[in-house]
């Protein structure tokens, strides 16, 4: 514990530091509405994409219907605030969605993850089809394309980093348990894990529905600042600019996520104009980097301020 | 009900040759080509201006399509496939994503995205025969898919290249040992699915009559489907596969679930998945350690 005093310590402060940066300018005016409708988007692409880079990145299979999740989170909300408006209600609903999500993954990821291959990748596109269509259907109760408005602002920007801080420490901390190396080995040699008693199937519809149980509280969040939720909100675009972020930022690397969502989410704003553009850029992005540098731009590196301490020690002696 | 076994068969056959592509893909690189339902919109797109443009006769236009498709498959495997073919395979498959999104948002700034009207290259009879009725458009599509499909098994069963196909499917390294040039028969194998794809693009447009630079992203994700549930890496699995989700398709807009025929496919996916990984025609292959 006392080892790692001064590592938790730190990070305690550099929260502290940014939480405050960010109340000072936003009571200075320096960033004004705009900008923060912007930063509470990239907190939630970070919540999103790290949920992405956990599956993609860590347990080496491939999720492409994160939208679909964030979808259910995004109704269960909508939903259930309509006759409980009140902050109880809406963590009840991102609960809720939170469940409904875990357990879709779960029947979702069982069949498909228990084969090696990449069936995965197709078999989520089509459930976040599956879930979309459902809710076009879904009558009064989803009131079909149209979609649902009125949603009042629950989310603030403070709501949203605390929840992006959460679940940051909460993957990091799961990644650094005996499960989250199992999840690891499963990445690196699936047979190879198989022989050491790993459970593969198992370790990785788990990180799979982890993963969809953090996009349905992005989604919960999201329609907590938007005030709105349409069904063509949640297509499998949604899912691919995670995706984009996760892989940029590195397969593996929880940093790289962060990083890549604040930079794509600023180059977005200047973006916005050109949206066709846009596409154009990042799935020639998307290319490059994998021929180039197949691991993401930071790879499996993390910031670590634990082995910068260590290191300083050494150089003490 | 019969009339809905026509329209099923109509639309399996352009299923089919898409799902070709997938599975033959697969077989030999194992690489789900997220970019083949691109293709097929390419193909649309490229037969609608040399039909609009040049006022081809379809066969011609088709038979270019196919050429010109094949040519662009050809290259997307040279530039974006090959030089990951020792990385992993999330790195291909990213990749293939990202080739896949080049296609449609370029598209989408070249010609825009609104939806176009396809020439009607064909004048549309219609034959009535007893209870069901077929115009002459559907059975081009059928004839001409069934055309590929058995030109498409002469020429991997027959040929040499087909052969060489066959064998680096089975085994790239031992193939590579034995005298056969890996790349060119990759290569062989993407311009083939390509040309499937093409041709299917083109016919799709003259059945449905509108194309747009999305129309690729839905069909493709069927057509994988098809290969997956006739057995993946499998050439007449894909074929029954595709025939299959065609029909399963038109039989659920027949009974009323026309808003869920999208996802009646995807839930077969997960069905087939759990019930039989394999496919149809394919058989439990244990990994070797």
């Amino acid at each position: 514990m006392k080892k790692n005093l001064k590592s938790i310590l730190s990070w305690l402060a550099l929260i502290a530091i940014v939480y405050l940066a960010l109340t000072v300018l936003v009571s200075a005016g320096v960033i004004r509405l705009y900008h923060l409708q912007i930063l509470m988007g990239i907190g939630i692409s970070m919540i999103m994409a790290m949920g992405t880079n956990l599956v993609l990145g860590f347990s080496g299979q491939f999720p492409l219907g994160q939208a679909g999740f964030m979808a259910i989170g995004a109704y269960a909300t909508a939903i259930l605030t309509k006759s409980n408006p009140t902050y109880a209600g809406f963590y009840l609903s991102m609960l809720v969605g939170m469940l409904v999500a875990g357990l879709v993954a779960v029947i979702v990821g069982f069949p498909t993850l228990r084969l090696k291959g990449d069936y995965l990748a197709i078999a989520t596109l089509g459930v976040a089809e599956i879930i979309r269509i459902a809710i076009v259907n879904g009558g009064d109760f989803t009131n079909g394309a149209a979609g649902l408005t009125g949603i009042l602002p629950y989310t603030s920007w403070q709501l949203v980093f605390a929840f992006v801080v959460i679940i940051a420490i909460l993957m990091l901390n799961f990644l650094r348990s005996s499960v989250g190396r199992q999840v690891i080995s499963v990445r690196e040699d699936e047979i190879a894990a198989e022989s050491m008693g790993v459970n593969t199937t198992k370790i990785k519809v788990m990180t799979f529905a982890f993963a969809a149980m953090t996009a349905s509280i992005a989604g919960s969040l999201y329609v907590g600042y938007i005030g709105t939720v349409v069904p063509k909100d949640f297509t499998i675009m949604r899912s691919i600019d995670y995706l984009i972020i996760a892989v940029l930022g590195g397969l593996g690397s929880m940093t790289g996520t962060i990083v890549a969502a604040i930079v794509l989410g600023i180059l977005n704003m200047y973006l916005q104009s050109v949206s066709e553009l846009r596409m154009i850029i990042y799935s020639l992005a998307l290319i490059l980097v994998m021929v180039f540098r197949p691991g993401g731009l930071l790879g499996t590196k993390e910031l670590m301020l634990s082995k910068l301490f260590s290191k300083k020690a050494k150089e003490g002696k | 009900m019969l009339q809905q076994l026509v329209n099923g068969l109509i639309l399996g056959s352009v299923y089919a040759l898409l799902a070709l592509g997938y599975t033959m893909v697969y077989g030999i690189i194992k690489l789900i080509n997220f970019a083949h339902g691109d293709i097929y919109m390419m193909g649309a797109f490229i037969g609608y201006y040399l039909i609009n443009t040049f006022h081809m006769n379809f066969f011609i236009a088709l038979i270019l399509t196919m050429v010109l498709t094949a040519i662009l498959g050809m290259v997307i495997e040279f530039l974006a496939y090959r030089p990951l073919r020792n990385s992993t395979r999330i790195a291909a498959l990213i990749t293939a994503i990202g080739v896949s999104f080049f296609l449609e948002y370029g598209m989408v700034y070249l010609v825009g995205a609104d939806i176009r009207a396809f020439p009607q290259a064909l004048q549309t009879v219609k034959y009535n025969l007893g209870p069901i009725s077929v115009t002459n458009v559907q059975l081009t599509i059928l004839g001409v898919s069934i055309f590929l499909m058995m030109a498409l098994q002469f020429i991997v069963q027959k040929t040499k290249m087909g052969k060489a196909m066959r064998a680096v499917s089975v085994d790239s390294d031992a193939a590579q040992l034995m005298g056969i040039n890996v790349n060119s028969t990759i290569s062989f194998t993407f311009a083939l699915g390509s040309a499937l794809a093409g041709a299917a693009g083109v016919l799709i447009g003259l059945y449905y009559n509108s194309i747009d630079p999305l129309m690729g992203m839905t069909p493709g994700i069927k057509a994988f489907v098809a290969a997956v549930l006739g057995g993946i890496g499998i050439i007449p699995g894909a074929a029954l596969g595709g025939f299959i989700i065609g029909l399963l398709e038109t039989f659920s807009v027949s009974i009323g679930l026309s808003s869920y025929k999208d996802a009646v496919v995807y839930a077969i996916l997960i069905v087939i998945l759990l019930v039989r990984p394999a496919g149809i025609l394919g058989k439990n292959v244990k990994e070797k350690v």
